[in-house]
């Protein structure tokens, strides 16, 4: 069953010196699966992930051959059809709490406005709602919560506030950008096992975007790596550490272990031959 | 003789009420040419350590010694020619307005070099940018080039001591590996003695000898690297974060 199917995606900035392609060509579907992006900064993953919401703001131009959610073409959607899209079918969460929740609402207010705007419902319904929604990312003492404004809040339970924000109007798709890099590795642990809980038991797809290999190869069921706006290797995620690319391989090489200490760590030498070859797809 | 040493080290902000105790009864020796890691949660305090050593915090108590001298509230000049520190966002820590050769002959100047042009070219040489870097602009480097830019500056003192404030955690995985490997050349180059602070376990295992947990502004567990690669934690809080490190 494939909710999204991307082909050919590209995503290019004109400047001075001519136009800068961000993403080249990345293809890939996603089903009810995990589907994690890696690279670099700069590799161009966070570009495709605001690619699929057409969130990339002009002067910026994304082209595609495809990009369908469950058939229908987001591409061909006026900008009034694109906002049912978004966040009612395909949800974002980004990597730094501070900067997604409103400052000056409390969280509760801000929980209602989303449930209110995806349902037709009345302020108390609305209430429950978020106070359930507040339930299922573990956070147990909703009416405090409700109350406080995003400040008052730590990283962790920021961002478990923000998933049950996204997840309120029931979307298919989430689209996690570094959920949990801002947060520390125990926390981390939580946010992603709340994450994981809710995709799977709703039949979601997640589109988790990282730099960090080892969580993604933890974390997710196939991985795209990306490397200059490519996808340079498609593999299983348990199988990540046996990928094969010199890039991939090069990433993994370059970092420290401690089951295997080495006097220094093998440094990554680019191969300009890596951005020129074709990219690879990750459809299936 | 340990090269660095803090004795019952406590660090607070704020009056009354307001008081928050960030690090409370820290003590832990650090011999010369050793590295000494500091690991811990976001807020546990390790960073506030560093601070309170360079003296950018001034409400501690406790006892600091660097190579025998005791610490005093007031820095002398001489504590910053033994003792400096690198930062963790190289974005943050350079003047945009300042060029590589500025940012390095200002501090060079205000240590009291003379041969301020021969030391620019060798510092750039020693964090391996080398002459093309010089008159570059922050905005014109690379995130890894600024770390070494910020190292170049930390080492021009000549310091015996580098203190290392999370020096990679911002920096892509393979520039990591680059700094990391010119960290352990500058300590068997110069003979520095390193406290690294980090909240990855596998980067504190490869560069550190020993390291201290730090949980809730204390120090809950001194052990080596050797305990931490095999798993050997004792007290409760070290083996959960032993268990929360993916990979490590």
């Amino acid at each position: 069953m494939t909710l999204l199917d991307v082909e050919n995606l590209w995503v290019q900035f004109p400047t001075r010196q001519g136009v800068f392609d961000a993403v080249r060509g990345v293809s890939f579907t996603l089903g009810k699966e995990r589907l994690g992006i890696v690279g670099e900064s700069g590799s161009g993953k966070s570009m495709t992930g605001r690619a699929i919401l057409r969130l990339i703001r002009p002067p910026g131009i994304v082209r595609a051959d495809r990009i369908a959610l469950e058939g229908v073409d987001l591409l061909g959607m006026t900008e009034k059809e694109m906002r049912a899209v978004r966040g009612q079918r395909i949800s974002m969460v980004m990597q730094d709490p501070k900067f997604s929740l409103n400052p000056v609402m409390t969280i509760g207010d801000q929980l209602i406005e989303a449930y209110r705007l995806a349902n037709k419902s009345d302020r108390k319904g609305a209430k429950q709602a978020a106070l359930d929604a507040l339930a299922s990312v573990s956070i147990r003492d909703g009416e405090r919560v409700m109350r406080a404004y995003p400040h008052e809040m730590s990283g962790g339970m920021g961002q478990r506030i923000m998933i049950a924000m996204m997840l309120i109007p029931g979307p298919q798709i989430l689209i996690a950008d570094e959920p949990t890099s801002a947060l520390d590795v125990s926390v981390q642990r939580q946010v992603l096992a709340i994450m994981d809980d809710l995709v799977t038991s709703r039949g979601m797809g997640l589109i988790f975007i990282s730099h960090d290999l080892n969580l993604v190869a933890d974390f997710c069921d196939r991985v795209l790596i990306m490397y200059a706006g490519r996808v340079v290797e498609v593999c299983r995620a348990d199988r990540l550490h046996e990928a094969t690319h010199p890039y991939t391989r090069g990433l993994l090489n370059s970092l420290p272990r401690l089951d295997e200490p080495r006097e220094r760590l093998s440094v990554l030498k680019r191969d300009p031959a890596w951005s020129e070859a074709p990219g690879v797809s990750g459809r299936i | 003789m340990s090269m660095l040493s803090v004795e019952h080290l406590n660090v607070w902000f704020g009056k009354g009420h307001n008081r928050v105790d960030a690090v409370t009864d820290a003590s832990f020796d650090v011999a010369p040419g050793e590295s000494f890691g500091l690991v811990g949660e976001s807020g546990s305090g390790k960073s506030t350590i560093l601070r309170a050593i360079t003296g950018l915090v001034p409400t501690w108590s406790g006892r600091i010694t660097v190579d025998g001298q005791d610490v005093a509230k007031k820095r002398h000049r001489s504590f910053y020619k033994t003792v400096q520190m690198v930062f963790q966002d190289p974005y943050a820590s350079l003047h945009p307005r300042h060029s590589v050769d500025a940012v390095l002959g200002e501090t060079l100047h205000l240590h009291g070099f003379r041969d301020i042009d021969a030391r620019v070219v060798r510092l750039l040489d020693d964090v391996g940018l080398g002459q093309k870097f010089r008159f570059r602009f922050p905005h014109q480097l690379s995130g890894g080039q600024r770390q070494r830019v910020a190292i170049a500056r930390a080492l021009a003192a000549e310091p015996r001591i580098l203190l290392l404030d999370e020096p990679t955690s911002a920096l892509d995985v393979s520039v990591q590996a680059e700094i990391l490997n010119l960290l352990t050349d500058l300590r068997a180059e110069h003979g520095l003695t390193y406290v690294m602070v980090s909240h990855d376990l596998a980067v504190v295992g490869h560069v550190c000898a020993r390291l201290a947990v730090m949980k809730d502004s204390r120090i809950v567990e001194i052990m080596d690297v050797d305990s931490l690669r095999a798993k050997r934690a004792n007290h409760p809080y070290s083996q959960e974060l032993l268990r929360n490190s993916v990979g490590a």
